[in-house]
């Protein structure tokens, strides 16, 4: 007679493989939402954020963390490096949503929540080449762009992503007063390869932490081969286009800043160059020799294949 | 007809130490450059202390200039005449600005030549940062009494008459460094305006107000 002997362990409490698997990401996931559970209740004040090791990350030197978030530009705060840091306390970033359109079969407008609540968080520690010839390397955490742009589906219509930051003026002085350096909303875009692309992330914090808002909490891109501005801070729209859309830099001064704007040392801004860059904390700040300014900021085994054939001194 | 004027106005009471070319007027004129070289060295300028002591002693020459330039105005409009402090003045602007492209050509670029070069070149605001220093070196150089005499008063004056450039290409500089429309830079440049704006219009009433004082005089 053939006893039919019981397994340990009953079927139902099997893990499945593919969550197993994904253990880490989940125990990610699990932090993500104790980190939002914070952010929630004290908009202000940093909360802890798990993440991940990341493939992508440099082992560069770290900038020091009072040094990346006091030296900032964050026009909708002032214009000046200092006054984001002292200006963007009175930003509200809790409740926060994001209003996702355009292009795409499943429009929605997503609470901060909604949007952290899948994903996995990663630290990336990038590179960031400043227009201005300055650099610094942070450790961000986020997820890849194409991880959110791929709940919404894009249609296949869709060609470009643009992206706003929010206005709200009571609580951004920059925005409010008789010099206002830029026309509202800062917008900024991307080709939808590069927005795909797995460099390309949105974060949501840095050092271990939510977003100081001066940074641009508590969402915003990071691109890490083109100059910082295109890496829009505080992000509350982005839509889906056919069309290149207009963005802030590009729509101000078109001879000067590009759509693509990808770092390059061999094509200069009008006025200065940017074959070299100051890198923030070496040589105690006053004795530092300048760096080479790397193509693409050094990321060009991953991104140059997208720009092959394109004329990267016309598309600046 | 200026030693009247002079006369009737009230004079400062300013100490002796801090007279016209005094030690005391200099130490003062210097206490912002000590003043960020200390917060640079001691890490208190923030992330990038180079760019701001670059920056900040760039702005002190300007603000100088400008200082420099308001005295004939200020004077003219009934304000206390400030001229024998103009020399002072004058040269801090020149110190400043000397200060500002050392710091820029040996902290900024490294005392690398080419670069420099390329960049005086190449780089609008810093060809017209450098006509303007460069403005400078003469009108420091002649600013005693001695060159004063050997030039001739007429051909001082009208070689002095380029610190309206000079001042007019710094406030050019400022604009051209920075990003979109900053107030700052605009703000200077238009006080700068301003103040070679009076000189145009003064150029214009001043034979009017000669023939008036002369017909009052030889009325009386």
């Amino acid at each position: 007679m053939l006893i039919r002997k019981p397994p340990d362990i009953p079927a139902s409490e099997i893990t499945p493989l593919n969550t197993y698997l994904r253990r880490r990401d989940l125990l990610a996931r699990g932090a993500a939402l104790a980190a939002l559970a914070a952010v929630s209740s004290r908009s202000t004040r940093a909360a802890l954020l798990e993440a991940k090791k990341s493939p992508f990350s440099t082992n560069e030197t770290q900038t020091r963390q009072a040094d990346a978030t006091s030296y900032n530009n964050f026009y909708e705060f002032g214009t000046d490096k200092a006054d984001p840091a002292a200006n963007a306390g009175s930003l509200k970033i809790a409740p926060w949503s994001v209003k996702i359109d355009g292009l795409v079969a499943k429009p929605a407008t997503y609470t901060l929540e909604d949007i952290l609540k899948p994903v996995a968080l990663e630290e990336r520690i990038y590179r960031l080449r400043c227009v201005e010839g300055w650099s610094m390397v942070i450790p961000w955490i986020g997820f890849p762009l194409a991880e959110l742009l791929a709940r919404v589906e894009p249609l296949g219509s869709a060609k470009y992503v643009a992206f706003e930051t929010l206005v709200r003026p009571d609580e951004m002085p920059g925005q409010r007063g008789l010099f206002q350096p830029l026309p509202w909303p800062y917008r900024e875009g991307l080709r939808l390869d590069e927005a795909m692309h797995p460099l390309t992330i949105l974060a949501t914090g840095m050092y271990g932490a939510t977003l100081p808002n001066q940074n641009g909490a508590p969402l915003r891109l990071v691109v890490p081969w083109k100059y910082g501005f295109k890496s829009i801070k505080s992000i509350v729209r982005i839509s889906l286009v056919e069309k290149q859309p207009p963005t802030t830099w590009q729509a101000l001064q078109d001879e000067e800043y590009g759509f693509y704007s990808n770092v390059n040392p061999e094509v200069d801004h009008p006025r200065w160059s940017q074959a070299t860059e100051r890198r923030i904390g070496e040589g105690s700040g006053l004795f530092a020799k300048r760096r080479p300014t790397l193509m693409f900021n050094g990321y060009g085994d991953q991104v140059a294949q997208l720009y092959a054939g394109l004329d990267l001194r016309a598309n600046f | 007809m200026d030693m009247s004027v002079q006369n009737r106005r009230p004079v400062l009471a300013w100490p002796a130490w801090l007279g016209p070319g005094s030690w005391g007027l200099y130490a003062l004129g210097f206490i912002p450059a000590v003043w960020t070289f200390y917060l640079a060295v001691s890490d208190q300028l923030g992330a990038d202390p180079l760019k701001v002591l670059e920056r900040s002693l760039g702005l002190w020459a300007l603000r100088f200039l400008i200082v420099g330039l308001a005295i004939t105005p200020l004077r003219r409009l009934g304000g206390p005449n400030l001229i024998r402090y103009r020399r002072t003045v004058g040269l801090l602007a020149f110190f400043y600005a000397m200060l500002h492209v050392a710091v820029y050509a040996g902290l900024d670029q490294g005392l690398d030549l080419t670069l420099i070069l390329k960049d005086i070149l190449k780089r609008p605001y810093i060809t017209v940062g450098l006509v303007s220093f460069l403005i400078l070196v003469p009108l420091a150089v002649t600013s005693n009494a001695t060159m004063i005499k050997r030039l001739g008063g007429a051909a001082w004056q009208r070689l002095h008459r380029w610190v309206y450039l000079a001042a007019a290409a710094a406030a050019v500089h400022f604009i051209m460094l920075v990003k979109a429309w900053p107030a700052e830079p605009l703000i200077y440049a238009a006080i700068v305006a301003g103040l070679l704006l009076f000189r145009v219009a003064d150029r214009f009433r001043k034979p009017a107000f000669n023939r008036t004082s002369t017909s009052k005089r030889g009325q009386s």
